[in-house]
């Protein structure tokens, strides 16, 4: 028992770092389909849905960044290839998001089209993102 | 020759230089130029910093002079100087239920109120006497408390008109009293949902039969969609009598303040116009108010300049869309409006004076003054002229200027909503033989 916990043994996602990861997911899903609402109706209030969505995403892909970046650091975990590609697509994700939610601060269809093209392109890197995290099983640390 | 012609670029060269990108610009007057539309990711702000006065004063031209006649005031917006020579000053601030619609309304919420004074709005109408015309107003007393962000103000024989934020209303008065005789009547409620620009600026006719109010948009481009905005971004006519309302003229964004021209009559706002377009556009105006006419807000600015943030986009509302008389420069925030007399001398006898609040949504930071724009022939003509500067210093600013009142007897009387103070600006030395002119 004792020797299959050591050295080779693999480490899966703590349960919080994928809840924050993930969480992200229907949230930018939810301001893509609200950005895509506001562009055909010219409802203001899917414009507002869709700001607040990001706002809300941006909190747990932060979240999940910081997570990520100090298991990185840790001495007692070893670092690979999939786990640096998958912080770095993490990274663009919020950087590219934080843009978007400035982007939807502005007023009214000067949003757009820059809103919805950011939206789509968020949601893909979130995706791509949580799949990196959720398949990218850590080398385990020996303790 | 070929010096000549060296020397005049070179001249031109070191004028560009000089001049730097801004004052390329032509800002004012009745053909600005208007560049191009720009928005960064974030918009450009720089926020007033508010400072106490101390030993500092407000800067006038040579031959005036300038003191506050009432400080500790509960951010006094507009005033009005009465026959007896009484000042009224309608003092609060209103707003501040807007609904949060979006992040960003936290955030603009916050820094626009760094610039603003935190006293609580007073909700009342104090009364500034100067018992022995000496230009000390040593009486004080309030005329009426208890109302809901009073802003223009108006008298009309013995009916003294006030426009709060969600109504216009009425009192008695009488020549000399200090203190409103009874609870005012209601002459119409006027648009206050959401109220985002709540300032309901006020003037009567010249025959006393109706009021103006001009009503400011409930957003900065209709981003809460069009649906609130019924009823807003108008001057309304309203029948004195009756309090029956009708569109006077609409399409204007924010007009903050409304004066009759003496002589003719003529119906002026000046007006503020829509932000995050770039630190040289939309200009503010100021303009006669012409019955039935479209002046563009939210579809075009200017006349027809499209502003396509709005949708559903209205092409033909753009054509209808007539231009302003004068432009006072983008972002100045223009809060009062007052016509000339001739007791202000000479130099400024013929003319509009006019309170610029200053500016959030540009890095160099304009207005923050109260200018004079020389009229000729009953039209604006020349460029503005510094009236009142010196609100601004080492980056600190201790006075926003908002309505401004001529007094016949030649003083201006300026609110300050910053320090919350009332200025009066008089000649220094009224030549003598210029009352005996006036008169003629």
């Amino acid at each position: 028992m004792a020797s299959a916990r050591h050295g080779s043994a693999r480490r899966i996602i703590h349960p919080v770092h994928a809840v924050l990861l993930a969480s992200s997911l229907p949230l930018f899903l939810g301001a893509l389909l609200s950005d895509w609402a506001y562009s055909s109706t010219y409802l203001v209030q899917w414009l507002n849905f869709a700001s607040w969505l990001i706002a809300g995403a941006l909190i747990f892909v932060g979240a999940a960044l910081l997570w990520a970046a100090i298991d990185f650091f840790r001495a007692d975990l070893a670092r690979d290839r999939a786990t640096v590609l998958s912080i770095l697509v993490l990274l663009t994700t919020f950087v590219l998001a934080f843009i978007n939610a400035l982007v939807h601060a502005k007023d009214g269809w000067a949003t757009m089209p820059a809103g919805l093209i950011l939206s789509v392109l968020v949601f893909v890197l979130a995706l791509f993102a949580t799949w990196l995290g959720f398949s990218t099983l850590r080398a385990g640390a020996t303790r | 020759m070929i010096l000549t012609r060296l020397a005049i670029i070179a001249t031109g060269a070191a004028l560009l230089a000089a001049c730097g990108s801004d004052r390329d610009v032509v800002e004012y007057g009745s053909n600005p130029d208007l560049p191009e539309q720009q928005r960064g990711l974030l918009p450009n702000m720089t926020i007033a910093d508010p400072a106490g006065w101390g030993d500092r004063r407000p800067v006038v031209p040579a031959g005036f002079t300038i003191t506050p006649i009432a400080t500790d005031l509960k951010i006094p917006r507009q005033t009005l100087v009465l026959p007896n020579g009484d000042i009224l000053v309608t003092e609060g601030k209103g707003g501040g239920n807007t609904p949060v619609m979006r992040p960003k309304d936290l955030l603009v919420g916050y820094f626009l109120g760094k610039g603003t004074s935190s006293v609580k709005g007073g909700d009342r109408i104090t009364l500034l006497r100067d018992v022995n015309r000496d230009g000390v107003y040593e009486q004080r007393a309030i005329f009426a408390e208890n109302l809901n962000a009073p802003y223009g103000i108006a008298l009309v024989g013995n009916r003294l008109y006030v426009a709060n934020q969600d109504a216009l209303i009425r009192f008695d008065y009488r020549p000399g009293q200090i203190r409103a005789s009874g609870p005012p009547v209601t002459v119409t409620p006027l648009p206050a949902a959401i109220n985002h620009h709540w300032t309901k600026s006020l003037a009567a006719s010249p025959d006393g039969r109706s009021l103006y109010v001009g009503i400011g948009s409930n957003s900065n481009i209709g981003e809460r969609g069009m649906a609130v905005e019924e009823g807003r971004a108008l001057v309304l006519q309203i029948d004195a009598e009756t309090g029956a309302s009708r569109r006077f003229a609409t399409g204007l964004r924010n007009p903050t303040a409304l004066a009759i021209q003496p002589g003719i009559g003529q119906l002026w706002a000046v007006v503020n116009e829509r932000d995050e377009l770039g630190p040289n556009l939309v200009p503010d105006y100021l303009t006669s108010v012409r019955q039935g006419a479209f002046y563009g807000w939210p579809y075009s600015y200017w006349g027809a300049n499209p502003d396509r943030r709005v949708r559903p986009f209205k092409e033909n509302m753009v054509k209808r869309a007539v231009r302003p008389d004068y432009a006072l420069g983008s972002h100045r925030a223009p809060l009062g409006l007052s016509f000339s007399a001739p007791a202000m001398g000479d130099r400024f006898a013929n003319g509009a004076f006019i309170g610029l609040h200053g500016s959030w949504n540009r890095e160099v930071q304009v207005g923050y003054k109260v200018v004079f724009v020389p009229f000729r022939s009953g039209r604006p003509a020349g460029a503005p002229v510094d009236f009142i500067t010196g609100f601004q210093a080492d980056g600190k600013t201790f006075g926003r200027p908002v309505g401004v009142t001529v007094d016949p007897r030649g003083a201006l009387i300026v609110a300050d909503d910053l320090s919350n103070t009332v200025w009066r600006v008089t000649r220094v030395r009224p030549p003598a033989p210029a009352r005996t002119a006036e008169l003629d």
